[in-house]
């Protein structure tokens, strides 16, 4: 037999180009082409009144400049619409007031960074030099910056909507007030979290071709949905779908932001390329990222809980306002994620949340890894964690009085999630969970360990945090199978790859479904070309999206591969296997064929041009009194097939954390950090735990350093790496990990999503931790050793009240 | 506006004033003459061109990459004379008579350097972005230091970011780069 690949450590195939320079990014293409800068705002929110181009005219090699005007002479005489609003991407009926930007702004930005004029030059250099010639007279309009500034509404981001909300929802399950009335014990919460962004090391850029021969355009884009940004682009230049290709090619991170499109580059690029009949290229600088790209996170929350004298939890209400920036065009996704994330593992009595969604004079709001979650499980988690120290339990405990059973599986939460389809949770154990948790920190042992540290006088504390994730969310991905006349196998998926490792765990699942060796496979994801159809890579629902098609899609080439194989060995295909690229009879090694043939035989062409096909020549496959491709056959041996689940599959995990902050610095050092995640069976488990590794350490960084310091000006003041704190290795403890491999009843492999898991406890375990080392709550994230400083002051001058645990006894469990 | 603008020709500089009223004339190139990867190159650049967008867009050698544009995330580090520096921080004239080694310069598929092998064997890396960076850092770092301890390994990528692999596989590797390269060396020169 052929060595299981499913399951095993297998180093990456795309590796060796990857780590030898020879790797294609999207800068490493079209070095001819023509560059491009934008004018963007430097002010929040202002009308334009006016803008001259004269200036830029001086600059040697420019070659055009675009304002809003110029998108609608072209969208006149071109029949493009260039010069529409952007797309709303996701409506959702409780965005009742959504609004897009312009791919240059018309007459209003509201946000800096937002883009007014676009610059063609001969390289970015001098499109830089031109840009910064173009002169821009503004209106100036009060900015409204953060949650508050937007809740009172004293200016308004949009004229037309005069609360500053773009979007209402409320989720009810059970009857909430009469339960939170009878409940023994009642506790409220005010919480909030900052902003932070997906801050992938590779910039957004884009590239386009246009062939005026056959009208056909190509676009690189470094995104994270290749076949969406060609629909996009079809749409917007007014051509046929058929007409445009877009490819990502190796895409240098994406954790969120890369999945927004078209971004107003993706729209300007190709049109400009078509208009100048030129290559035209634009990738993006540090500070575009920071101030034009997309950030998430930050939400106020306030959580009122009632509950039992057990801890277990008979009404939770919960309220939250979510910044989602200027503009809605990727919908409300983020706080829909929140409200019905937050449960996680538990199940309340009677739940109600209600959120509102609010324009800020800030650059957009859209998924970053964890999407919505880190900000719920911080609500829930903060809440379990109050609901212990008010009764004095251990906080494992209460978590475990309120955990769904294993056996109440499948369990409904009867909330409605992010795909429209009920939040019905379809398997995992999660006392199993967080029993493998409790051994690999040695709880008890941990926590005892802390408190005698803190008899000594230094500030040790252990946090803890459970969530749940969904998964592998619908609709569909496809992918198309092909086995060579040479034996290769050549996959082709739709959605892209930034990282994950794609290439090695799809051709994992291909050459075991198919019995190949891994080397005769080769992965293609994110290429129009190759393959159409397509949602894309987010939401952790690549492996278990593309990973099923891709099986199912190979079980088809090897049914056929078996049935050709059959009739040429004169056996029943039932008998058949295929181990390391050959078809034999079992039992009976001696009769066989290889794959390589059975590809040739699959194809009735008798053109004898290379070995393979004369060694076909050889067999006799077909009814020989039938048409040579009998009805309803196709040659070749290929298949394409597609996944479409009735629901996400859902995930779980369990972080615990032992920190030491300074008593002098208010420092926060990490001194263990321990992962207990479920995410069913593993198809590469060193790529899974490079995933959990990379998801702790944003983790880390949002808990501790990162942060949009936007001042009350909608001024991004720390809009570069020397200002907004990302972790350096320094900064990220060594990761213990453990696995539960809970399998899905959903998919044909059983599996879990497990891109995003590792980020999303962090700013709920952070604090947890850090709240135990300091003895007073901790209701806001991140937190940096002087907001620390500024807290223990408030507490020793008795403005923050310490932990009953720390006033009567220490924690016992 | 009208567009595209034509190009026209340029007017004299203003007598003074802010940036954005005086031409730069474009055309104004300086000679380089440099050794990159082993190889004579020479150029004509002009005196702004950054050594990254000379190395990757002039040379084609883009397995440098340009993370930040502003010397903090080390993705564009190569190594001037044997040492790190950044090339996002470097004018290309600043390097003429030096030698410059880039990712490239270090191995290839077929006959990779001892950080390239070590990085692939402990998933050193994810999209790969920042790896260029990392694998001239630690290929220079493991030369001067071949038996570091993990805390020597962490501080020696701790001026370089990556978003992806929260770095423990990447101390991992520079680690193993190090055991490889003593390897290679007792196999060299004989067992002790």
């Amino acid at each position: 037999m052929t060595t299981k690949l499913f399951g095993e450590p297998v180093q990456r195939v795309e590796d060796a180009k990857l780590v030898t320079g020879t790797a294609h990014f999207l800068d490493d293409i079209g070095h001819d082409a023509l560059g491009v800068a934008f004018v963007r705002s430097p002010h929040a929110h202002a009308r334009v009144v006016d803008i001259d181009a004269s200036g830029a005219l001086e600059v040697d090699g420019l070659v055009a400049v675009y304002t809003y005007d110029d998108l609608v002479a072209a969208d006149e005489a071109e029949g493009s619409t260039v010069a529409q609003p952007l797309p709303l991407l996701i409506p959702h009926p409780s965005l009742h007031a959504p609004r897009t930007g312009y791919a240059l702004a018309r007459d209003e930005v509201n946000h800096v960074g937002e883009p007014i004029v676009m610059v063609v030059a001969r390289d970015r250099y001098l499109a830089e030099d031109a840009a910064e010639r173009v002169v821009v007279t503004y209106d100036f309009l009060p900015p409204v910056v953060g949650v508050a500034a937007a809740r009172a509404a004293t200016h308004t981001v949009h004229e037309d909507v005069p609360d500053n909300v773009a979007a209402h929802l409320l989720q009810v399950v059970g009857d909430v007030d009469a339960a939170m009335t009878s409940a023994p014990h009642r506790l409220r919460l005010d919480l909030d979290v900052e902003r932070s962004a997906s801050m992938p090391m590779e910039g957004k850029g884009v590239h386009a071709r246009w062939d005026p021969v056959d009208g056909s355009m190509r676009v690189h884009s470094s995104t994270q949905t290749s076949t969406s940004v060609r629909a996009a682009v079809a749409a917007r230049l007014g051509l046929p779908a058929g007409k445009v290709e877009c490819v990502a090619p190796m895409v240098g991170g994406g954790f969120g932001v890369k999945i927004v499109h078209p971004w107003p580059e993706e729209v300007l690029v190709p049109w400009a390329a078509r208009r100048l009949d030129r290559e035209v290229k634009w990738v993006e600088d540090r500070r575009e990222h920071f101030i034009s790209s997309a950030h998430e996170r930050g939400q106020l929350q306030e959580v009122e809980v009632g509950f039992d004298d057990e801890g277990r939890i008979l009404a939770l209400d919960v309220r939250f306002w979510h910044d989602n920036g200027a503009y809605t065009p990727y919908g409300v996704i983020v706080p829909i994620i929140t409200s019905t994330q937050l449960l996680g593992p538990y199940k309340p009595g009677a739940y109600r949340c209600e959120w509102w969604s609010v324009y800020t004079n800030t650059v957009i709001v859209t998924p970053y890894r964890g999407a919505g979650r880190p900000q719920g499980v911080f609500a829930m988690e903060r809440t379990v964690d109050a609901i212990a120290e008010e009764l004095g339990l251990d906080r494992a405990e209460v978590r475990l009085r309120n955990f769904i059973r294993p056996d109440e599986m499948p369990y409904d939460q009867h909330l409605t999630f992010q795909d429209g389809r009920p939040l019905v949770y379809d398997s995992g154990d999660f006392p199993a969970s967080l029993a493998k948790l409790m051994e690999l920190v040695d709880w008890d042992g941990t926590l005892a360990t802390a408190a005698a540290a803190r008899a000594e006088g230094r500030r040790v504390g252990v946090g803890l945090a459970c969530y749940v994730e969904g998964t592998g969310v619908g609709p569909y991905e496809g992918a198309h199978v092909r086995v060579d006349t040479s034996g290769k196998v050549k996959v082709a998926t739709g959605l892209t790859t930034q990282g994950q490792g794609h290439f090695t765990s799809f051709a994992q699942i291909a050459a075991d479904e198919l019995g190949v060796p891994l080397d005769d496979v080769e992965v293609v994801t994110g290429d129009t070309r190759r393959f159409g159809y397509a949602v894309g890579t987010f939401a952790s629902r690549a492996a278990v999206m593309s990973g099923n098609a891709i099986a199912l899609a190979s079980r088809k080439v090897r049914e056929k591969a078996l049935r050709i194989a059959g009739e040429a060995l004169e056996a029943d295909p039932g008998d058949l296997e295929i181990v390391d690229g050959q078809v034999r009879v079992k039992g009976s090694p001696g009769a066989a064929i290889p794959l390589a043939t059975v590809a040739v035989l699959s194809n009735p062409l008798r053109y004898a041009f290379d070995e393979a096909s004369k060694a076909a020549t050889q067999f006799a496959v077909g009814d020989a009194s039938g048409p040579p491709i009998a009805d309803d056959e196709e040659p070749g041996l290929e298949g394409t097939d597609y996944y479409s689940p009735t629901q996400s599959t859902f995930a779980n995990g369990m972080h615990a954390v032992v920190v030491e902050t300074d008593p002098e610095t208010a420092e926060i050092q990490v001194l263990r950090y321990c992962v207990v995640h479920d995410c069913g069976p593993l198809v590469n488990p060193m790529i899974v735990e490079g995933q959990v590794h990379g998801g702790v350490a944003q983790g880390v960084g949002g808990a501790l350093y990162e942060r949009m310091a936007y001042d009350e000006n909608g001024q991004l003041l720390n809009a570069s790496f020397m200002d907004f704190l990302m972790p350096y290795a320094s900064e990220i403890p060594h990761i213990e990990i453990d696995h539960l491999e809970t399998p899905s009843p959903l998919n044909p492999l059983g599996i879990k999503g497990a891109g995003e898991a590792g980020v999303i406890p962090s700013a709920a375990v952070f604090a947890a931790a850090v709240e135990d080392a300091e003895g007073f709550p901790i209701t806001r994230m991140p937190i940096s050793p002087s907001e620390l400083h500024d807290l223990r002051a408030r507490h020793a001058a008795g403005e923050l009240r310490a932990l009953r645990r720390r006033t009567t006894t220490e924690e016992t469990s | 506006m009208t567009a595209p603008v034509p190009p026209v020709p340029p007017v004299p500089p203003a007598p003074s004033g802010p940036p954005g009223e005086s031409v730069v004339p474009a055309d104004q190139l300086c000679d380089v003459r440099l050794t990159v990867n082993g190889v004579h190159r020479e150029a004509q650049v002009p005196p702004r061109r950054l050594l990254s967008d000379f190395l990757r867009h002039d040379l084609r050698l883009t397995g440098t990459h340009v993370g930040c544009e502003h010397g903090v995330c080390g993705a564009c580090t190569v190594l001037l004379d044997g040492r790190p520096v950044r090339s996002c921080l470097l004018l290309a004239v600043t390097v003429d008579g030096h030698h410059v080694t880039t990712v490239e310069g270090l191995g290839t598929p077929d006959a990779m350097h001892p950080v390239q092998q070590a990085f692939r064997e402990c998933h050193g890396l994810q999209c790969g972005f920042c790896t260029p960076g990392f694998l001239t850092t630690a290929a220079a770092f493991v030369e001067e230091n071949p038996d570091p301890t993990e805390e020597e390994a962490r501080e020696a990528v701790s001026g370089n970011l990556c978003r992806c692999t929260g770095y423990q596989n990447i101390v991992r590797s520079v680690l193993r780069a190090a055991e490889i390269t003593r390897d290679a060396a007792a196999r060299e020169g004989g067992a002790p």
